[in-house]
């Protein structure tokens, strides 16, 4: 019995470890993760109010598991069978009614309970209304990269997005129109908002109210293709002069850079254009990235790799060194006009 | 078979709702409105099939074998005339229309979903046949009724699904 | 196929040459032969689908591994994921269906012999087209290659012009064939369960887990259908140039995911409802009582039957449905959690004032109500839309329904082997060696899929090939892939065991468990015939009156 009673203990103190470890490991990240993807530190309404009903969700399952975990653990220390017993049958109990329907009407209470709490958080998010001072984005999202449309501010940019602080006395939320150009995509930053779908033929709808400034990183989260998992993002969220600069500058067509001329000449001589968009010039491609300003990017290839003079070599050297599978062909351009282009694309701020 | 019928019937289930899903939404013509007339003759043809083989069944529970083998035959004849029906649409349609399964979404969804169920009254011809050829030999009677009764109730669920499939082609559709 | 590990020649007769044996084997239309089969084919694609499990957790052990490519890294996932669940769980638990329904019920085959055999031909035949795509996935265009469209094959990325070669036909087919091959068994199961009962066996005194088996045939039958049917739409799309899926002529991806999760979702619940049929039978047993409240266990099943057909769309909370639908939803997939509650807890009252006895099927079990029990909960949790809007399509999904499926089925499944075993080969399985599979996968499965939550929580997406270092991944998701070879550990041990008892285990006689249904009235291994004489039936447990005349159930029926 002893022996027996030890096992038992052994194992809920290990079953107990186990999840201390989880939630610590859980908690710990939370504090410490510089990196912008908990969906514990939400910055932003939908992702705080998502928040508050996880905890909510969370708190009553926690004690539903208590409750039935404690009930398996009595049930199984406390009739187990004993060398004294093992050899007669216990009584026979076929079941019975009351307690039956205890189990049964407390879980429907419970269901209801959650189901409110969940409509409610559903109903704020999903159909709050657009404020007019709201900025619409337009995301399209590719394989393997996203495409951001300012309609109303007439700008065209990848991979990072731009919107401004959102003040709450003052609010000026984003709303994302969410299209897709080929396969599914998944719009996903996890402390602005919940994710939402990008499928072709269904436009969707989201939107974020970020209450700090800073960079929050995110990817894509439905499976799209070959290079799904580096299909990264990165939004920027800026003060109100910060972001009217930012929208100042890429309003401006792009930089006609006399000393790199040899570079432009490549490119627009190459089938560079026929995929790429850089304004004021022949080059109006929409496969690929608007590279207008290329420069106020920090990183090329949704993510794939920092926007260093290097990688851009290497990048347009073979697209698949840095994400093989990317749908940029690689290019075949001799050492020298690399070089010129490179230059050309360093212009493009 | 009735499990099997419910199986078909969840299979159908699906053609039809993609069906109706797909109504109006084709890019481009042709519209069910322009090219798709009211197949009624061929309609009552197989509902009236319908009939004969429930009746035959019955003769041949009575062991009156010519009378089954007369309405059994007229079956399969009414069932050949309402397929008949369909390739005459359909050659129309392609020949005349130029819609084909790939024209649009029209096509996509009415070739398979009236595709699908000609598969099924095809199907269900060559197992009426079968009996046909064993009856001509004599080998059927009285005996055998329950399973005549089984064939029938595959048939009655074949004309079934064409009362669902005629609402939603001929009349939602239109 | 017939692997020689478990294949018993019939009792009665001697040596055979072994061509003579495979050719048995190959044309039996005996129920227990097939139901054999069926387990030993679902074993193989267990390796299988455990090996490309260990691969993408190699992958995945530090951020920018390559240890594979991406593209192989997403055929992977594919694969493992399409044989895990078509190609081990079904057949699997068909086999146990084909092996214990007739027995059970008294009976001494299936409804239809020879359509049982054409299902299990068929669904092999699936499982190795699926397979044949890595030689012929790309035709004569080169090297062959895998599907790489995940599990869903979410439009339009099956279309031609994202999935070109013959890779996605391979699965569409193989899908599709041992779909029909499902729906043929399924139609044997339900048949068998309401012709076949012997004297006296009524309705109401099956062995729950024959309940359970015609709760899942039905669900077969409504759940396989749309899936065959929107396969045979992918197949129009493919070859005959039809748009049911193509989103440039109007067609609609979101019609797929609908038809899919309409399909999808039943297809889980086909899954685990063998499952806590074979708790139903294992926990009485060790537990020395009947089972606790018969009549509700069995309202219940039928309830999440009919419940678990109107929440498909809970896969799809971040589609961009509108606010009702996902209400909807959402209160529907919660209301599953009642009916399954009631299961749990009419087990926890078996065991309640029982004399529990710690074998090692009872060990799975209770693993099993332990694991199901935290995996309905994060179920209940992604149930809630808003919350699933961030942990959707994360690797908290994927912790969730592996705790399902392997915390849940694969432990009922071992209990389940453990506990039948005797009957089909006539020896034990060793307890030693079980109780160190036990425990070894207990451990390895929670140091996998407990630490799994947490990079979801972090904001992990699920089929990514690799990830960036800065994000504060790696330590979790190493100790994941560890976790993962200590269970590769433990399941070599499980099929040691499974080899080795079955030359060496000790002779099991016809009731090792002193068990009440009717399979343990005959002998170990049945024979051909399975009974002598038909059993008449009195009671749902046949054998405690045989033991207790007494005090027989018969006398509170
Ligand atoms: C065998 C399989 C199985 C089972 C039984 C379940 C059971 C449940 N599942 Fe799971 N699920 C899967 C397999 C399974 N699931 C798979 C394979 C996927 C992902 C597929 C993919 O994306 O690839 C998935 C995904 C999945 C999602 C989608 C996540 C996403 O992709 O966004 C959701 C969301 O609601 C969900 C919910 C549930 C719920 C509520 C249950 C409920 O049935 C659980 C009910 C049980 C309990 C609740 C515990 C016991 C009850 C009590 C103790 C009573 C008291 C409780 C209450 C009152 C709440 N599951
Ligand atoms: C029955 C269902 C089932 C089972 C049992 C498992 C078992 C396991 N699964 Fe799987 N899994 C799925 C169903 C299942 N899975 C599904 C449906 C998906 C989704 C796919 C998709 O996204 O499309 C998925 C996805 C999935 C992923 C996510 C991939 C991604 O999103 O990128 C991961 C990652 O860790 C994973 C891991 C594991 C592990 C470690 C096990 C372990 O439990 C496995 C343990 C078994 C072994 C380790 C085998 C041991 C065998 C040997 C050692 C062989 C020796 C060799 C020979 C003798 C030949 N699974
Ligand atoms: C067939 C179309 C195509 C052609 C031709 C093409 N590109 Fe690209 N390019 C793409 C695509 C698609 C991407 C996005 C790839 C990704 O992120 O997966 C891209 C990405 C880029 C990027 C990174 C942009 C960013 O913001 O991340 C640069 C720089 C670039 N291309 C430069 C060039 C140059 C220079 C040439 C010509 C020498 C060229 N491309 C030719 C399609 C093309
Ligand atoms: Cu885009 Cu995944
Ligand atoms: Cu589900």
């Amino acid at each position: 019995m002893s022996k027996e009673v030890k096992n038992s203990i052994v194992r809920i103190a290990t079953l107990s470890a186990v999840f201390f470890f989880c939630y610590i490991a859980t908690a710990a990240a939370a504090e410490t993760s510089a990196t912008g993807t908990n969906i514990f530190a939400p910055q932003s309404t939908p992702a705080r109010s998502i928040l508050h009903l996880s905890l909510f969700v969370l708190s009553i399952t926690g004690l539903i598991f208590v409750v039935v975990v404690t009930l398996i653990i009595v049930s199984i220390s406390k009739f187990r069978a004993t060398s004294a017993n093992a050899h007669s049958e216990p009584a026979q109990v076929y079941g019975s009614t009351q307690i039956e329907l205890a189990w049964t009407i407390i879980p429907v209470l419970i269901v209801i309970v959650l189901f409110l709490a969940t409509a409610r958080v559903i109903h704020a998010i999903q159909d709050a209304p657009e404020p007019p001072g709201a900025v619409e984005v337009t995301v399209i999202g590719h394989q393997y990269w996203w495409e951001f449309r300012y309609p109303k501010l007439g700008i065209v940019t990848a991979n990072e997005l731009h919107i401004p602080v959102s003040d709450p006395t003052h609010p000026t939320p984003t709303f994302l129109r969410l299209l897709s150009a080929d396969t599914d995509h998944s719009f996903w930053v996890p402390e602005l908002a919940g994710k939402t779908d990008l499928i072709p033929n269904h436009p969707n709808r989201m939107w974020m109210d970020p209450q700090r400034t800073g960079v929050f990183l995110g990817q894509c989260a439905q499976y799209c293709g070959t290079q799904h998992g580096k299909m990264l993002l990165r939004v920027s969220v800026d003060s109100q002069q910060d972001f009217a600069a930012w929208v100042r500058s890429q309003q401006q067509p792009a930089v006609q850079d006399a000393s790199a001329a040899a570079g432009r000449q490549i490119f627009e001589h190459t089938a560079c254009i026929n995929c790429h968009t850089v304004s004021g010039t022949a080059a109006d491609g929409r496969f690929g990235p608007d590279l207008t300003h290329l420069m106020s990017r920090a990183t090329i290839a949704a993510g794939a790799a920092e926007n260093t003079p290097q990688n851009l070599r290497l990048w347009i050297e073979d697209p698949n060194a840095i994400k093989p599978g990317s749908l940029m062909p690689a290019m075949k351009l001799s050492d020298a006009n690399l070089d010129e282009v490179v230059k050309y694309m360093e212009t493009l701020h | 078979m009735a499990c099997l019928i419910i199986a078909e019937s969840s299979i159908f289930t699906i053609f039809v709702v993609a069906y109706l899903f797909y109504i109006g939404k084709s890019l481009t013509g042709p519209t069910p409105s322009e090219v798709l007339e009211v197949p009624i003759f061929f309609t009552i043809c197989l509902l009236s099939s319908s009939i004969t083989v429930h009746f035959a069944g019955r003769f041949l529970e009575r062991n009156n074998r010519s009378m089954f083998l007369v309405l059994w035959s007229l079956t399969i004849v009414l069932g050949g005339l309402f397929l008949f029906g369909t390739g005459r649409e359909w050659h129309r349609l392609i020949y005349d229309h130029g819609l084909t399964i790939s024209t649009n979404l029209f096509g996509t969804t009415y070739y398979s979903l009236v595709g699908l169920h000609a598969f099924h009254v095809t199907a269900g011809l060559i197992m009426l046949s079968v009996v046909l050829i064993f009856g001509l030999a004599g080998r059927i009677d009285a005996e055998q009724s329950r399973r005549i009764d089984v064939l029938s109730l595959y048939w009655h669920f074949v004309d079934a699904v064409w009362i669902v499939v005629f609402t939603v082609v001929y009349i939602v559709g239109r | 196929m017939a692997s020689d590990a478990i294949s018993i020649p019939a009792p009665q007769v001697r040596e055979k040459p072994w061509v003579d044996l495979l050719h048995e084997w190959v044309t039996t239309v005996d129920h227990k032969r097939l139901g054999i089969l069926y387990i030993v084919y679902a074993l193989v694609f267990l390796l299988l689908g455990g090996v490309e499990a260990l691969i993408i957790r190699i992958q995945l052990m530090h951020s920018h591994n390559d240890f594979v490519s991406p593209q192989v890294f997403n055929r992977m996932f594919t694969m493992h994921g399409t044989t895990m669940i078509f190609f081990v769980v079904m057949p699997v638990l068909f086999g146990f269906a084909n092996y214990l329904v007739p027995l059970m019920i008294g009976a001494r085959d299936m409804a239809f012999p020879r359509l049982n055999a054409f299902s299990f031909w068929l669904s092999a035949f699936g499982g190795l087209l699926l397979y044949f795509s890595f030689v012929g996935g790309s035709g004569l265009y080169g090297a062959g290659n895998a599907p790489d469209i995940g599990w869903w094959a979410y439009a339009p990325l099956t279309a031609r012009a994202f999935s070109p070669g013959h890779s996605s036909d391979y699965w569409t087919l193989a899908l599709l064939v041992s779909g029909f091959g499902s729906i043929g068994t399924a139609i044997n199961i339900i048949a068998t369960i309401l012709c076949l009962r012997c004297p006296g066996m009524k309705l109401n005194r099956m062995p729950l887990q024959v309940w359970l088996y015609l709760v899942m045939g039905s669900m077969v039958l409504i759940a396989i259908t749309p899936l065959s049917a929107a396969q045979i739409m992918l197949l129009i799309d493919r070859y005959l140039g039809g748009h049911f899926f193509d989103a440039q002529a109007g067609g609609s991806a979101v019609l797929w995911m609908h038809f899919f999760w309409i399909f999808g979702h039943p297809e889980v619940y086909v899954l685990v409802i063998p499952a806590f049929g074979f708790l139903s039978e294992i926990i009485p047993v060790f537990s020395r009582k009947p089972i606790f409240g018969y009549p509700v266990m069995v309202a219940a099943s039928i309830a999440i039957g009919f419940v678990s057909l109107s929440v498909w769309a809970h896969h799809m909370f971040t589609v961009g449905m509108n606010s009702y639908a996902n209400s909807f939803f959402a209160i529907t997939t919660m209301a599953v959690g009642v009916p399954t509650g009631i299961k749990i807890f009419n087990w926890i009252g078996t065991m309640w004032g029982g004399r529990i006895h710690f074998k090692v099927p009872m060990l799975f079990c209770i693993g099993f109500l332990f694991q199901f029990l935290i995996a309905g909960l994060t179920g209940i949790i992604q149930a809630a839309a808003p919350v699933d809007w961030q942990l959707s399509l994360s690797y908290f999904v994927v912790a969730h329904f592996h705790y399902v499926i392997v915390g849940g089925i694969l432990f009922a499944l071992f209990g389940a082997f453990y506990y039948w075993y005797p009957k089909i080969t006539g020896r034990m399985l060793s307890e030693t060696l079980g109780k160190w599979h036990f425990w070894l996968f207990l451990i390895g499965f929670h140091l996998t899929f407990d630490v799994m939550h947490i990079p979801g929580l972090l904001g992990m997406p699920r089929r990514i090939y690799t990830y960036e270092p800065d994000r504060g991944w790696d330590t979790l998701n190493l100790i994941i892939s560890i976790g993962a070879f200590i269970q590769a550990i433990a399941i070599l041990v499980f099929v040691w065991n499974l080899i080795s008892s079955y030359f060496n285990g000790a002779k099991a006689g016809n009731d090792p468990w002193d068990a009440w249904t009717l399979e343990w009235s005959t002998s170990s291994p049945p024979p051909a015939y399975n009974f002598a004489t038909v059993p008449v039936v009195a009671s749902r447990r046949p054998l405690w009156d045989l033991k207790h005349p007494e005090d027989p159930d018969s006398q509170y029926e």
